[in-house]
């Protein structure tokens, strides 16, 4: 008799019935959205806030490159002492002074620029603030030595390398960060997926134990039915509270801009700066505008079936091991002890995929933790955007195939035994000797 | 009449712990079989070898003269000693849900779910929640859903804890109706006077082996020891008993009467019948109480268990 519709069916009505399911469901993303409409709005508040920048320049010599912005202006002083110009901008309460010291007139050095302010500015700023001295003082400085400036500028040359595999596939390096957000992501919701749901489905293990309806269920139903049904319902479940998650939060985010007319892409950061700056950059600014190309351009199927049955076979080999820490124990605060080891190899994973494969996509360590069953889910995920060859991705889904048939056979195992076990909190060695009861 | 349940020479054990040592029992077609043992015996295991939660080492177990297979899930109804229900999940749910999982359609589960919760009077509470409910309320549901598919076998380890007298009198009377039903029963308990009152059959496992079965009635003639309880009014108690020491067996009785009287059990020889002691009593003494002594299942299980 094959019981699992009826099982799975159970356990996910159970799960999607539950009160704190359906609220951590709708009220998640709301909670999110909302903290990043906060967050929008008081940085909004923050740049709404205008700059006074009091310039105090001795030498004569800079000035004219402080231009008045949309959150900054400048206030030029000419012919005060510096001390009575300190006083000046903490009485009118300005934002900060800069004081340009005279300058040796031979030759141009910075060593007598000073920022006075109450509070310390920001890094955006000062590094704004820098940029533009040090291109007039070196043009001066060029000047100065009879070097025709109009010759620099047209004898500048920008590199950007062209990158192309053997097999004429071309690529960039903004390729490079499409592919490592890309990798990143599913890398990173397979993580969180294992996470939230394993302890899910270890949980309703434990309650059956607790409830001690187990005995009851598995003299109608194989163990390893009741294990399958448990981990799939609870999976379906899961993608369930996903989809709503993502469809709710994609409702309220445009909901939010609209009320408040936050434009996301004006929150200015210092990083968000820089990328500006790069964008006036016109070759940049082509690069910018190949990001759909090189969208296009990824292995957009095989990402998406290698998505699919990495996702797939991961979940399942750590859902399984869940199950069987829950058949295991008694209660909660036991699983403690057999958590860890099974964390500590996700977590692995996860930093591999960020550091390593970053670094090397297919160097020793990324190609090798992308066949070890425990970590290959998330590391091989992270490596396919940047093209794995297909055997790899193959042998590897086997050995994630074969551990993954290996593990339910262990974990049944554990599980048959352990759900009739009460009271005694069960070390590894008598795990090993339930294996051959 | 033919044995539905026939266990033959099965051991289990786990890891070096041996739970059944080549136990066998037969357990006849529409009876009431009681398994008896003290703690620990075995009697969980073999009740979970018969249910196909635990297979056996070696061994095997026929139900209704089939190797015991995947089939015979819906066969058997059970009830374990560690029983329990979904706490948050509505009693009709969740009794739809257990009744499919033995095989019933859904239809015709809800119709028998019907018709047992008005029988057991329950019928308001389809919407409750477990959690909502009283222990012994619970533990009706769960004598409802483990005889709802109607099995030829029901297993019930220790069927009355957690109900009150009345409750667990409307069970016996379940029981004994679902026998009369043509149902057969395997009794697991630690009440004696339940085992006297119900059971056909009896088996005792102790220490992972029968140590005894059969008929209760042929048991118990078995531990029978030919001992008569004797009440007798006479004036002298001591000159009596001196007179009857000489001649029988005797040691001191204990039991209610209305009169000072002397009380004793007399064991006969083999060869004595209980007609020439009462015409000797008679003789001596007025005899108002006369009773042969037919040892109780707490003897037998007491006496057995402490030989072994």
């Amino acid at each position: 008799m094959n019981h699992l519709p009826l099982i799975i069916k159970r356990e996910y009505l159970t799960k999607v019935r539950n009160k704190s399911f359906i609220i951590m469901t709708f009220l998640s993303p709301i909670i999110f959205i909302a903290l990043i409409a906060v967050v929008a709005y008081l940085s909004q508040l923050n740049s709404d806030k205008k700059r006074v920048i009091t310039v105090l320049d001795e030498s004569g010599l800079v000035q004219d490159v402080f231009k008045n912005s949309e959150n900054t202006s400048y206030n030029i002083l000419e012919y005060m002492s510096l001390d009575d110009a300190k006083t000046l901008v903490k009485e009118t309460q300005g934002s900060g002074l800069l004081h340009i010291d005279k300058f040796d007139n031979s030759n141009l050095k910075s060593n007598n620029i000073t920022f006075y302010s109450k509070e310390s500015p920001s890094l955006g700023f000062i590094t704004n603030v820098e940029g533009r001295l040090e291109r007039r003082l070196t043009n001066l400085n060029l000047e100065s030595k009879g070097v025709d400036l109009a010759i620099i500028n047209d004898t500048k040359v920008r590199v950007t390398i062209a990158q192309e595999s053997f097999e004429g596939e071309k690529t960039s390096k903004v390729d490079s960060i499409i592919k490592l957000i890309f990798g990143g992501a599913a890398g990173y919701l397979l993580f969180m997926f294992i996470i939230i749901y394993g302890n899910m489905i270890m949980r309703s293990v434990i309650e059956e134990k607790t409830s001690r309806i187990i005995e009851v269920i598995i003299s109608s139903v194989k163990p390893i039915q009741l294990m399958l049904g448990k981990i799939i319902g609870t999976s379906l479940a899961g993608i369930t509270q996903f989809v709503i998650w993502i469809i709710l939060g994609g409702f309220l985010m445009t909901i939010v801009s609209l009320i408040f007319g936050i434009n996301m892409a004006q929150m200015q950061t210092p990083q968000q700066d820089i990328i500006l700056q790069t964008m006036e950059n016109p070759e940049l600014n082509l690069q910018a505008q190949n990001i759909l190309a090189s969208f296009y351009n990824l292995p957009l199927a095989n990402l998406i079936v290698a998505f699919i049955m990495f996702f797939i076979g991961g979940y399942l080999l750590y859902s399984s091991l869940y199950a069987a820490i829950g058949a295991a124990v008694d209660n909660e605060t036991d699983t403690q002890q057999f958590i860890f080891p099974l964390i500590m190899p996700l977590i692995l994973a996860v930093y591999i995929g960020f550091f390593t494969v970053i670094e090397d996509p297919h160097g020793t360590v990324s190609t090798v933790f992308s066949f070890i069953p425990l970590t290959s889910p998330v590391v091989m995920l992270m490596r396919i955007p940047f093209g794995v060859p297909l055997w790899q991705q193959i042998l590897s889904l086997l050995i994630l195939i074969a551990t993954f048939m290996g593990t339910v056979w262990f974990a049944a195992k554990i599980y048959r035994v352990g759900i009739l076990m009460y009271g005694k909190k069960p070390s590894y060695k008598e795990l090993i000797k339930w294996i051959k009861y | 009449m033919s044995n539905l349940l026939e266990v033959n020479k099965v051991s289990k054990n786990f890891g070096d712990y041996k739970a059944l040592n080549e136990v066998s029992i037969s357990v006849p077609q529409g009876s009431i079989f009681g398994l008896l043992g003290p703690n620990g015996a075995g009697k969980t295991t073999l009740i979970r070898v018969i249910n196909q939660i635990t297979m056996p080492d070696s061994g095997t177990v026929h139900l209704d003269g089939d190797l015991l297979n995947e089939k015979h899930i819906r066969d058997i109804g059970y009830l374990p000693e560690e029983r329990g229900l979904y706490k948050s999940m509505k009693v009709g749910e969740q009794a739809l849900y257990l009744a499919q999982l033995k095989g019933l359609s859904k239809a015709e589960a809800k119709t028998r779910l019907k018709y047992w919760f008005e029988r057991l009077e329950i019928g308001d509470w389809w919407n409750k929640k477990i959690q909502e409910l009283s222990k012994g309320m619970a533990q009706k549901i769960q004598f409802v859903v483990t005889v709802l598919h109607q099995p030829k076998l029901l297993i019930f380890d220790e069927p009355f804890s957690g109900f009150d007298p009345i409750n667990a009198n409307l069970i016996k009377d379940e029981i004994l109706g679902l026998r009369d039903n043509g149902a057969t029963v395997i009794f697991s308990t630690h009440r004696m006077e339940s085992v006297e009152e119900l059971c056909d059959d009896i088996a005792l496992i102790h220490k992972s082996n029968k140590i005894l079965d059969g008929k209760l009635v042929d048991v118990k003639r078995e531990y029978k020891i030919n001992t008569f309880e004797v009440g007798l009014r006479t004036v002298n108690h001591d000159a009596l008993r001196q007179d009857l020491s000489d001649k029988f067996n005797v040691s001191n009785a204990n039991f209610k009467s209305l009169e000072d009287e002397l009380k004793l059990n007399i064991k006969l020889g083999q060869n004595e019948a209980p007609n020439e002691l009462l015409n000797y009593l008679t003789s001596k003494a007025v005899v108002s109480h006369f009773v042969e002594l037919i040892p109780s299942v707490n003897d037998i299980f007491i006496q057995t268990v402490k030989n072994n």
